[in-house]
């Protein structure tokens, strides 16, 4: 059987097609094919959250997802959401905040915070940390990314008041 | 392409039933059936499985949702767990699964992990083949000929092995609305928020007048499979609660559990936790 699929869809708002080996994972595709290296790779097997990117509106592990399950789908990776300024209050939060240090994690967490703000517009701090608890930090000790999160939060309430 | 883990295989993006069956008979053991990849994906990436051709069921109808009809409530094999989480009908009239789920891996995951697959993949750790065990669900398998039923307490065979045949896809899990008499509680220990545990203990079962009556303790990460705790349920047939009460049913245990060394600890480590979240879920109960 054929060892490579066809496959069609839209990252970060553009067409693309392509001719893949199976076996390729997302967050490679979308790394090595699309040389879009905002997603990163950690563990490869789902446990830290570096490679977190958007399908069809929600976010998963690029690396437990086949390119070729994306055909067809609407993809978003840190690239996009960031040209399009979805996120800028929570880039800017931590910034400030020093939310990030060698920065490896920050576009998984930065994807999972808004994924948690736009389900729940106020979190307490231990809602967040519970929705942030699938994304690995080796150098911040989370604080000041719950922190950021929750100021960015008050924010957005505030502004949509 | 660089970076490529997994061995090669094949991929078909499945449009029917019929055709994951034709597949199976085709390639017996070197198909895989690819649902929400959660725990697939993993294996491959490690090359702890090389299969020649994946089998993606993400496309197939019919496969998914959660219904409620003659006091059943039917979840569809392909049903995310986030979908779950979020039913109404999985709140009201199941309300041990709805316990068990935000336990359950990280939101990302939850996005695409299914409810079958939890259940076909049989971890011992893993909370829904516990919990099924507890609510008195059963199962649909479905291959060539036909449907069949299977019970829960029948399904988990060892470690990682059930009651499926190769040849069959689990369609659905079909669980009784909660009686009107029962009481749920569920317990887990785990070392990060969304980790599997290190043991956890799921119950269902009457609570008359302040007395349990069959009550379904149901182990998870104390053994190769989900375990019912048949000797502190039955321990606990007919009693109030009282300290006296849980420390005959944690009595009762060393008759039920027999849990392995793992990375998590040794096996008395194991005992005494299970003693402790069945102190916790007791309680639980009684409240
Ligand atoms: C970091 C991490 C943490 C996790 N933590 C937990 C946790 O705490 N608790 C927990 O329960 N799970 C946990 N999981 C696993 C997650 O819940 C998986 O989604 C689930 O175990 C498998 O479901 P899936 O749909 O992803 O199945 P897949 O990975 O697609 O398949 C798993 C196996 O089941 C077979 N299969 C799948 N669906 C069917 C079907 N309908 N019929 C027949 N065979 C089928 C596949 O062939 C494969 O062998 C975790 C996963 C990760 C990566
Ligand atoms: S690289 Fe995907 S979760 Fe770690
Ligand atoms: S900033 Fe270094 S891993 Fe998070």
């Amino acid at each position: 059987m054929d060892k490579n699929v066809d496959i069609s869809l839209s990252v970060n708002g553009q067409e693309v097609s392509r001719r893949v080996p199976a076996r390729t994972n997302l967050v490679d595709f979308v790394r090595y094919e699309l040389e879009l290296t905002g997603s990163h790779v950690g563990c490869e097997h789902g446990v830290c959250g570096a490679c977190t990117i958007r399908v069809n509106g929600a976010i998963v592990r690029g690396c437990l997802m086949l390119a070729a399950q994306a055909d067809g789908a609407t993809v978003e990776t840190i690239e996009g959401v960031s040209e399009s300024s979805e996120i800028s209050d929570l880039q800017a939060a931590f910034h400030e905040r020093n939310a990030l240090q060698c920065g490896f994690c920050t576009p998984g967490f930065l994807l999972t915070a808004q994924e948690l703000l736009s389900q729940n517009p106020s979190p307490s701090r231990d809602e967040i940390r519970e929705f942030i608890s699938g994304n690995y930090c080796r150098c911040t000790g989370y604080q000041a990314i719950v922190d950021a999160i929750e100021r960015v939060a008050g924010e957005r309430r505030q502004a949509a008041e | 392409m660089k970076n490529v883990k997994p061995a090669p295989f094949a991929y078909v993006r499945a449009q029917t039933l019929d055709q994951v069956f034709d597949l199976l008979e085709q390639h017996g053991d070197d198909a895989r059936i690819l649902a929400g990849g959660q725990s697939l994906m993993a294996t491959l990436n490690m090359r702890l499985s090389a299969p020649d051709v994946l089998i993606d069921i993400n496309h197939i109808d019919g496969l998914s949702g959660i219904e409620e009809s003659n006091g059943k409530i039917r979840i569809g094999a392909l049903t995310r767990h986030n979908e779950v989480a979020a039913s109404p009908i999985i709140a009201e009239q199941a309300p041990l699964i709805a316990k068990a789920m935000p336990h359950i891996a990280h939101q990302a995951i939850r996005n695409r992990g299914t409810f079958g697959g939890s259940i076909a993949f049989a971890d011992p750790a893993a909370e829904l083949p516990a919990v099924s065990r507890a609510v008195g669900a059963e199962f649909i398998l479905q291959g060539r000929g036909g449907t069949r039923t299977v019970a829960a307490n029948d399904f988990f065979l060892g470690l990682f092995e059930t009651a499926r045949e190769p040849n069959e896809i689990l369609v659905a899990a079909e669980i009784p609305v909660i009686p009107a008499n029962e009481k749920t509680a569920f317990n887990e220990l785990a070392r990060r928020h969304g980790d599997y545990a290190i043991i956890g203990l799921a119950a269902q079962g009457g609570v008359d007048g302040g007395a349990f009556s069959n009550m379904r303790l149901s182990f998870f990460g104390a053994g190769d499979r989900p375990i019912m705790a048949e000797a502190a349920n039955t321990a606990l047939e007919g009693k109030s609660y009282s300290d006296a009460t849980v420390a005959d049913a944690q009595a009762a245990l060393d008759a039920d559990l027999d849990p392995m060394d793992d990375l998590n600890g040794p096996p008395e480590m194991k005992m005494h936790l299970a003693r402790v979240i069945t102190a916790r879920v007791l309680a639980e109960l009684a409240r």
